[in-house]
């Protein structure tokens, strides 16, 4: 009985300590984004590249929608 | 084993874990009307800096890092402030918060700073100061009490700060 009540305790304890773990992910204070802020960081990092993908996405599928150049789907514009 | 016993186990877990969370939380931000906490660090000529030696003067705190674009436009106007303010007793302090000295002084080559920088890598400072945003300025009156904060950089707010800085100038 006692050591039921004992294992459990440390059952509740080890439970609470790996929830409090996912807890302490925080996220990086606004003086610590130096390596987020770098250039080989971002989603697009050529913007010629970025530019042209979104040229040739935009003319396949205007119907639906796009970054405002329209175009029928030949992909010629 | 009851449940009740079960339950006050939980429970017991419950508040371990919340009090632990209560105490660890982050420092609160700075807000107008507190005390500026002060701080002693580094210039780039290696000599310590602290703000209670300054204490007597009006001081516009800036925390920059070199990856910080705002950060760049703002280095021309302090350079400005500090050419029309410096007799009348303001002190531009600028705590860079770069984890690499080098890439802010690489930025220093390219952007002129006529004011004092100082270097905190390990970021103890933006931590107790609360700092929201880069960059983050904080106006400190003569008698060491924050009394504007600004978040972010932008040429209209700009010039209500020099405003605010010249009233407490001003204001002996």
């Amino acid at each position: 009985m006692n050591s039921h009540a004992t294992l459990l305790a440390c059952a509740a304890a080890m439970l609470a300590a790996a929830l409090g773990g996912c807890a302490t992910m925080t996220p990086p204070k606004p003086w610590e984004k130096g390596d987020l802020a770098r250039p080989d960081m971002q989603f697009d990092a050529d913007p010629l590249d970025a530019k042209l993908e979104q040229h040739v996405y935009t003319s396949k599928e205007v119907t639906g929608g796009g970054y405002g150049v329209g175009g029928g789907g030949c992909g010629c514009n | 084993m009851s449940i009740t016993s079960t339950l006050r186990v939980v429970r017991r877990a419950a508040l371990i874990s919340f009090l632990a969370f209560t105490f660890t939380s982050p420092a609160c931000a700075l807000a107008v009307g507190d005390p500026a906490p002060g701080f002693a660090l580094l210039d780039s000529t290696g000599e310590l800096v602290s703000l209670d030696r300054l204490r007597g003067r009006v001081i516009y705190v800036d925390f920059w890092a070199s990856w910080c674009g705002p950060c760049r436009r703002s280095f021309p106007w302090m350079n400005e402030l500090r050419r029309r303010y410096l007799d009348q007793g303001l002190t531009i302090v600028c705590i860079n918060v770069d984890k690499k000295k080098t890439d802010a002084e690489r930025f220093l080559l390219q952007t002129p700073a006529s004011f004092t920088i100082l270097y905190d890598a390990a970021g103890a400072t933006p931590n107790t100061w609360g700092v929201r945003a880069m960059p983050s300025s904080y106006l400190i009156d003569r008698q060491g009490r924050v009394v504007a904060v600004e978040a972010g950089f932008t040429e209209e707010r700009a010039a209500g700060m020099e405003e605010r800085i010249r009233k407490l100038l001003e204001s002996k």
